[in-house]
């Protein structure tokens, strides 16, 4: 095994998780495309943890770390989509254009 | 500025012939070890006011007053210590690196930083208990005692800094809580624009603080006073080759906080704050901090191999301002305005002070300038209390009202125009004194330059005060309803400043007592000034006629209270209208820098939308049309179609010049990854 | 250590890494170009499986595990709840990507981001191989770093975490007054 094929692998998850931030109009689904990035460069930690042989397992904790955000940032990220269509009555960011010119 | 430029040894011999002050200082015991409780018990009141203040029987007022109190006790027997037998430490805590820096917080206890602490304790302190009575009723009575604390806090870490790093973070503590403080009451719109003013030609200002301390700390290897100090005594030839930029960026970022010109123009508006804030942060003490900067930093702006250079520019800056603000202060009818453009005046004084090397002279005027402009503002404050107007059109005859207002505003007049034996004649005397003899010791343009605008700056002083004070408390009363005289717990604060604006002047007479000199003279490094071993009496009897002739001219106008049509008749035709539009620098900044730098991001896309696109069709067009006439028997429906399709490609061009500012986020962050690309591919390539 | 493709096609072991990579990736894909939102957020289960089954592939067993638990057990059910709450149409529909004209340029930008990554990572690294552990980090020796090297990052995500909660409640909250008057 090497290291190119895993970083290629989270490089791969990060662009496809930035194509569908960029492009999903689902409030919903653009959070969903960012967990993408988050899983990417999760592979990406882990996959230099093993390589380094690091003995404080840097990368792994680092991870850990990442998901416990991810988690925090899932839950408000919902609940500011959940606001939002309360107030407006829908969840697509296209029309979440207040701050235009 | 400096005379010739002599070695340090030779200027030291030199001034120590002329009597200059000898230090001699005991590390003050535990007292000063444990000095750091004066900058952590506002800090941590803030936090408690924030937490628990809306909770608390005195709604945060009681702990903010508390804090200051502290502060106040402390400053009192720090200076008391200080007076005995001297004191010079420096405690201080490593938290971390920058590199090869160090990154420390300390406490500097010395008479510098001892005033300092005095002053803010003293002064602060009485102004939190007249704040009780102003902000009754406040809507945010218990944010604006935290805000306040804050800015307490904020400021003794300033002048507590050892390092110019910890200065720094002092320096942005006082400058948010200002922003916060200018703009308390944010319903209104121009506050909050006043506030951003401040904040923004703060920032400008900063930025030359921050050059400054990074080019201080790269030549001299530290960011500690003590170590920069060091390293110029042992002679740095980097510090000596940029001395002249460091000293110079720094003193940019003492221009900012200190009003001076031409970065004046926040303070005047910073008006639209609280009373008690315009008391004791825009005349008192956070101004201030611009000149403690330079006082701090006064040997290296001291020895002709660093800094000397920059200090001719100090004493232009301060001369400028002290003479053209001044003049500003004629016109306004606003009281605060008034006290604003005279508190820029009298910082100009101080600033032009340092610049021509009167160190205690100008720490003296900004000692005694926080008693007597603070007592001034509260005085304004309390007549506005009561008229429910800031216009002194509105005022008027007020001395019947407000009888104890009437007397201590009087007194804090007396002492800011300077009138025997009032607290504004010693120390600005000894400033006057001091610029007279720089010129005398050096006679080049700009020393004597310094000497004429501080009289006539004196003679200012006077007229716009007995403007200021006949347009309030003399004449009949203009506003509306019967004014009243303000609660006890807003005058007794005004007594107690009273009693200090009439009596800091005696801590330094010259030749008779010199309580003052001995108390802020004691530096780690020996400050070189001159000593005056006896008054002047020469510029005395200069000054104190100029004084009282102004104040004569000025009561004989504005007694009768003139109405706006006898005031308009002897406007000056070219010099009122500048006056009136603040020498229009404000509108040099609106107009020449803040607009065209806003107004291209939608202006140009307008035009561009207007002038260009529409030109496309308009072009195409009318080609088109010679087109079709020239040659009648071309196709109508071609040329339609070539029309049609250009104006709809126009159309579209446009849209897409408009989706530039659609506010849709994931464009936006489509643009920053595009960014982030180009930046990985630039790091790729090279 | 250097590895050519020969050596790399015949281990056994990166055969396991396609097996579980070439359906992450489509599962990734799908995530971003479903037509339907909830199978767009199952397709996001796969996703995260497979990360969480690369991880343990590298001995990486507490974090495949973690994914496992709060990703797929978690952060799925909020999407799905944040779905169900937003009422978002559960059948094919055409607009929940934007148009054309601004997928083309995500595509574009995407690719070169692959790109640029791919080539500064093979110009680092080449063919540099992993050593696979003989042995999976043990979850006792996580929490013993965790608990000495890492307690400071660790109080501070769980404050992170506190204030998310707070966050939380207090954004989705209906307001009170809101409530009376409605």
């Amino acid at each position: 095994m090497t290291i190119v094929q895993f970083v290629l692998l989270g490089a791969a998850l990060f662009s496809i998780g930035l194509y569908g931030v960029l492009t999903r109009r689902n409030a919903v689904l653009v959070l969903a495309s960012v967990e993408v990035m988050l899983a990417a460069v999760n592979v990406n930690l882990v996959a230099f943890d093993v390589y380094l042989g690091d003995a404080s397992s840097a990368g792994q904790i680092m991870a850990l770390f990442i998901i416990a955000l991810a988690a925090a940032e899932v839950g408000i990220g919902i609940a500011i989509v959940l606001m939002i269509f309360r107030n407006r009555r829908s969840a697509d960011v296209d029309e979440l254009d207040v701050m235009r010119y | 500025m400096v005379a010739a430029l002599t070695p340090v040894a030779t200027r030291l011999a030199l001034l120590a012939e002329e009597g200059s002050h000898e230090v001699n200082a005991g590390d003050g015991g535990w007292l000063a070890a444990w000095a750091w409780l004066i900058v952590v018990v506002p800090m941590v009141i803030t936090f408690l006011i924030v937490f628990f203040g809306k909770r608390s029987p005195l709604k945060g007022w009681g702990m903010a007053t508390f804090g200051m109190a502290f502060v106040a006790v402390y400053g009192t027997a720090l200076a008391w210590v200080n007076l005995q037998d001297g004191i010079l430490y420096e405690g201080s805590i490593e938290i971390g690196k920058i590199g090869e820096f160090p990154l420390q917080w300390g406490w500097v206890v010395d008479g510098l930083s001892i005033m300092m602490y005095f002053l803010v304790g003293v002064v602060g302190f009485l102004v939190f208990v007249y704040a009780n009575g102003y902000m009754k009723g406040d809507v945010r009575y218990t944010w604006f005692f935290a805000s306040f604390s804050l800015f307490a806090g904020g400021m003794l870490v300033l002048v507590s800094a050892p390092n110019l790093i910890q200065l720094i973070v002092g320096w942005e503590l006082v400058g948010v809580s200002s922003y916060l403080l200018i703009a308390h009451y944010w319903e209104d719109f121009d506050n909050v624009d006043a506030g951003n003013k401040a904040f923004m030609v703060n920032k400008v200002a900063d930025a030359g603080l921050f050059i400054g301390a990074i080019i201080m700390a790269l030549s001299a290897g530290s960011f500690q006073f003590s170590e920069i100090y060091e390293s110029m005594v042992g002679g740095n030839g980097t510090l000596a080759q940029f001395g002249f930029w460091a000293g110079l960026a720094l003193f940019i970022g003492a221009m900012g906080k200190s009003a001076q010109f031409p970065f004046h123009v926040w303070l005047p508006d910073a008006m639209a704050g609280p009373t008690p804030v315009s008391a004791l942060m825009h005349a008192a003490t956070m101004v201030t901090a611009g000149i403690y900067l330079v006082a701090r930093l006064f040997p290296f702006y001291q020895l002709p191999e660093y800094g000397a250079d920059v200090n001719g520019i100090i004493t232009i800056i301060g001369a400028i301002t002290l003479f053209f603000m001044g003049l500003l202060a004629l016109v306004q009818n606003d009281i605060k305005k008034v006290l604003a453009y005279s508190t820029v005046s009298q910082l100009g004084y101080m600033m032009a002070a340092m610049g021509v090397g009167a160190y205690t002279a100008g720490l003296f005027h900004l000692f005694t300038h926080a008693f007597f402009k603070s007592l001034l503002f509260l005085g304004a404050g309390s007549v506005i209390h009561a008229v429910h107007s800031n216009n002194m059109s509105d005022m008027g005859g007020l001395r019947k009202y407000m009888k104890w207002t009437f007397w201590t505003f009087m007194i804090g007049s007396a002492a800011l125009v300077g009138l025997f034996p009032f607290a504004g004649f010693w120390s600005k005397d000894e400033i006057i004194a001091s610029a007279y003899y720089n010129a005398s010791e050096d006679p080049t343009a700009a020393a004597w330059f310094m000497v004429v605008l501080s009289i006539a700056g004196a003679f200012i002083t006077a007229f716009y005060m007995a403007r200021a004070v006949s347009l309030t408390f003399f004449g009949t009363y203009a506003g509306h309803g019967e004014p009243h005289e303000s609660p006890r717990i807003m005058t007794v604060p005004l007594v107690g400043l009273a009693a200090g604006a009439a009596g800091a002047g005696l801590l330094n007479m010259p030749g008779l007592t010199e309580v003052f000199t001995d108390w802020v003279t004691v530096r780690a490094f020996p400050i070189m000034e001159h000593h005056f071993e006896a008054p002047s009496w020469g510029l005395i009897a200069i000054v104190t006629p100029v004084v009282l002739v102004a104040l004569g001219i000025g009561f004989s106008i504005y007694r009768p209270r003139p109405t706006q049509a006898e005031r308009d008749a002897f406007r000056l035709p070219v010099l009122y209208p500048l006056l009136d539009h603040k020498y229009y620098i404000d509108d040099l900044y609106m107009d020449g820098i803040v607009r065209p730098i806003m107004g291209p991001v939608a202006d140009g896309t307008l035009w561009v939308d207007e002038h260009v696109v529409d030109a496309v069709p308009n072009l195409a067009g009318g080609a088109a049309k010679h087109t079709a006439a020239a040659v009648n028997t071309f196709d109508q429906d071609a040329v339609d179609g070539v029309f049609n399709s250009l104006s709809s490609a126009t159309g579209a061009t446009g849209g897409f010049l408009r989706k530039a500012f659609t506010g849709r986020v994931q464009q936006y962050a489509a643009i920053s990854f595009a960014g982030v690309v180009i930046i990985a591919v630039l790091f790729m390539i090279f | 250590m250097t590895v050519t493709f020969a050596d790399w096609i015949t281990e056994t072991a990166n055969w396991v890494f396609l097996l579980i990579a070439i359906p992450t990736l489509a599962g990734a894909v799908f995530v971003v170009t479903a037509r339907n939102v909830v199978r767009a957020v199952l397709a996001l289960v796969v996703t995260l499986a497979g990360t969480a089954a690369l991880f343990m592939m590298l001995g990486a067993e507490f974090v495949g595990w973690t994914v496992v638990l709060v990703y797929i057990g978690a952060v799925i059910i909020l999407f799905l709840m944040g779905i169900m709450i937003t009422q978002a149409p559960l059948t094919r529909k055409t607009d929940l990507s934007q148009p054309m004209s601004m997928r083309a340029p995500a595509v574009l930008l995407s690719v070169i981001l692959f790109g640029v990554i791919a080539w500064a990572v093979i110009v680092s690294f080449g063919a540099e191989a992993v050593p696979l552990p003989d042995e999976a980090t043990s979850t006792a020796s996580i929490g013993e770093t965790l608990f000495t090297n890492w307690v400071i990052p660790f109080e501070a995500v769980s404050f992170v975490l506190l204030a998310a909660l707070v966050g939380g409640i207090s954004l989705a909250r209906r307001d009170p007054v809101e409530e009376d008057v409605g």
